[in-house]
């Protein structure tokens, strides 16, 4: 078999993988969402039962390797749908699950950072619980949240890399095959890690600004 | 027949005894000045009347409807009772207005032209009609605090708490505050307020309330507790409050 060496058409494969990462992230990232948002509120919510629940979902995820979580995921899938799974959905799912955990964790801090007299206020012009959360709570929040859930997906970028144990190919993947074609680990995954560096560090900086303007404005807006 | 009327108010916090056998009738259009030492159960007792805590037992007539302090009962009370806090707590995330609207819009159905009119109307009242879309962080101490009065006019409520309002305020700004209460007092708003200025239960409350060790220890109208109070408690708390605050003092008159 003919070697390949690593050059341009090598290195444009490895630029097509990348769509997937980042797919992969923002996919993960809004159904992670939808599932920490939920996960936040059970975890404020009055009744214990729904916090234990959203206690016990974030534990779990956040006690287990992601790898582990996308092996379970990936052959759970096989074996309830009795079929070889694509890895696509499969690997949706994992970081789906896994990124709701810890979102809904950042976010219930979020929410608990809120000083509890705002909370009084509301409740003091007869606003409902539900009413509470929508227009005095989650809206500040919200804004606390922002930092950190921009770190999160910087952490989340970089996880996903592990899709790659089970085939799916993104970004690693592609580094992996270009190195079994052109044998010269050294090259392709230095500039595997460089694209990595590109699509996040954009990202930390973003985070690192947010924060201090955050801080600004909600410094001179708390007096306690 | 009293507006509201407390009977019988005990609250524990673990071992301390916060009220113990609190009762309290405030008629329609009484300002009643509760006054005393921190710890002394001022605060637990307005916190008691609009339901932010439970007591352990006696009972709170609003109207008189005994009042259950619990789910639909409570709200429809909040919108009855309104509540000013130390510390302001106005939503630092909305302007002046949406605070202001907030209430009477989502908890009340009122559509928001309507309440936008009622804002500036409240506004108005506290002095502060060109404050309308400034955020609270970029107003002072005491304007801020005026807001949070007119956020609670705003619900029309029949009956106003006011919580220590001017304890957080620099001395230069205690006065705005207090012409704003003065001018409710006059307009008829029945009011039950815990506060330090001596000078404003001196001229404007019906009723001063002196609270010691979560009872009430005495009670009367101004004149008669300033002028010749009857336990050595009152005496000694009076002494201690024009003696640390001059200024306190010269607003005492």
């Amino acid at each position: 078999m003919m070697t390949r060496s690593f050059g341009t058409p090598e290195f444009l494969y490895l630029l097509k993988a990348v769509p997937w990462t980042l797919l992969l992230s923002l996919g993960a990232l809004l159904g992670g969402g939808i599932v920490g948002l939920v996960i936040a509120i059970l975890r404020t919510s009055p009744l214990p039962v729904l916090r234990w629940l959203a206690t016990g979902y974030i534990e779990l995820f956040q006690g287990t390797p992601v790898l582990m979580q996308l092996f379970v995921t990936y052959y759970g899938l096989a074996v309830v749908f009795n079929i070889q799974v694509d890895p696509w959905p499969a690997v949706l799912l994992a970081f789906t699950l896994y990124s709701g955990a810890f979102l809904g964790e950042i976010w219930r801090g979020s929410i608990e950072a809120i000083p509890r007299p705002q909370w009084e206020a509301a409740e003091c012009l007869a606003l409902s619980f539900p009413q509470q959360l929508r227009y005095v709570i989650l809206p500040q929040a919200a804004r606390i949240s922002i930092p950190p859930t921009v770190g999160f997906a910087v952490l989340l970028i970089k996880s996903t890399s592990i899709a790659a144990i089970i085939g799916f190919v993104e970004l690693t993947r592609a580094g992996q095959l270009m190195t079994d074609a052109t044998f010269q680990p050294m090259i392709v995954y230095p500039v595997v890690a460089a694209i990595y560096f590109l699509l996040c560090w954009p990202l930390s900086l973003l985070a690192q600004t947010l924060e201090r303007r955050i801080d600004a404005t909600l410094g001179v807006s708390r007096h306690f | 027949m009293p507006l509201l009327a407390l009977a019988g108010i005990s609250k524990r916090f673990g071992a301390h005894r916060a009220l113990d056998g609190v009762s309290l009738a405030v008629e329609p259009g009484e300002v009643v000045a509760i006054i005393g030492r921190s710890g002394s159960g001022k605060s637990t007792l307005l916190r008691v009347i609009n339901g932010l805590e439970r007591p352990d037992s006696g009972t709170i007539e609003f109207d008189g409807k005994i009042i259950e302090p619990t789910g639909h009962q409570l709200k429809a009370l909040r919108r009855e009772i309104g509540i000013v806090f130390q510390s302001y707590n106005l939503f630092p995330h909305l302007s002046v207005e949406r605070n202001i609207t907030l209430g009477p819009t989502v908890a009340k159905g009122m559509t928001l032209p309507a309440a936008q009119e009622l804002a500036r109307r409240v506004l108005a009242m506290v002095d502060l009609e060109d404050k309308r879309l400034t955020y609270p962080q970029q107003l002072s101490g005491g304007q801020q605090q005026r807001v949070a009065i007119a956020r609670a006019l705003a619900m029309e409520p029949r009956l106003i708490l006011f919580d220590e309002i001017t304890a957080a305020l620099d001395p230069e700004l205690i006065g705005e505050v207090v012409r704003v209460l003065e001018r409710l007092a006059q307009g008829g708003m029945t009011m039950v307020l815990v506060t330090h200025e001596m000078g404003f239960a001196r001229r404007s409350a019906d009723t001063v309330v002196f609270m010691h060790e979560g009872r009430i220890w005495e009670k009367g109208p101004p004149a008669k507790l300033f002028g010749a109070p009857r336990t050595p408690e009152l005496a000694s708390f009076i002494d201690a409050i024009l003696s640390v605050d001059p200024a306190a003092k010269r607003r005492a008159g």
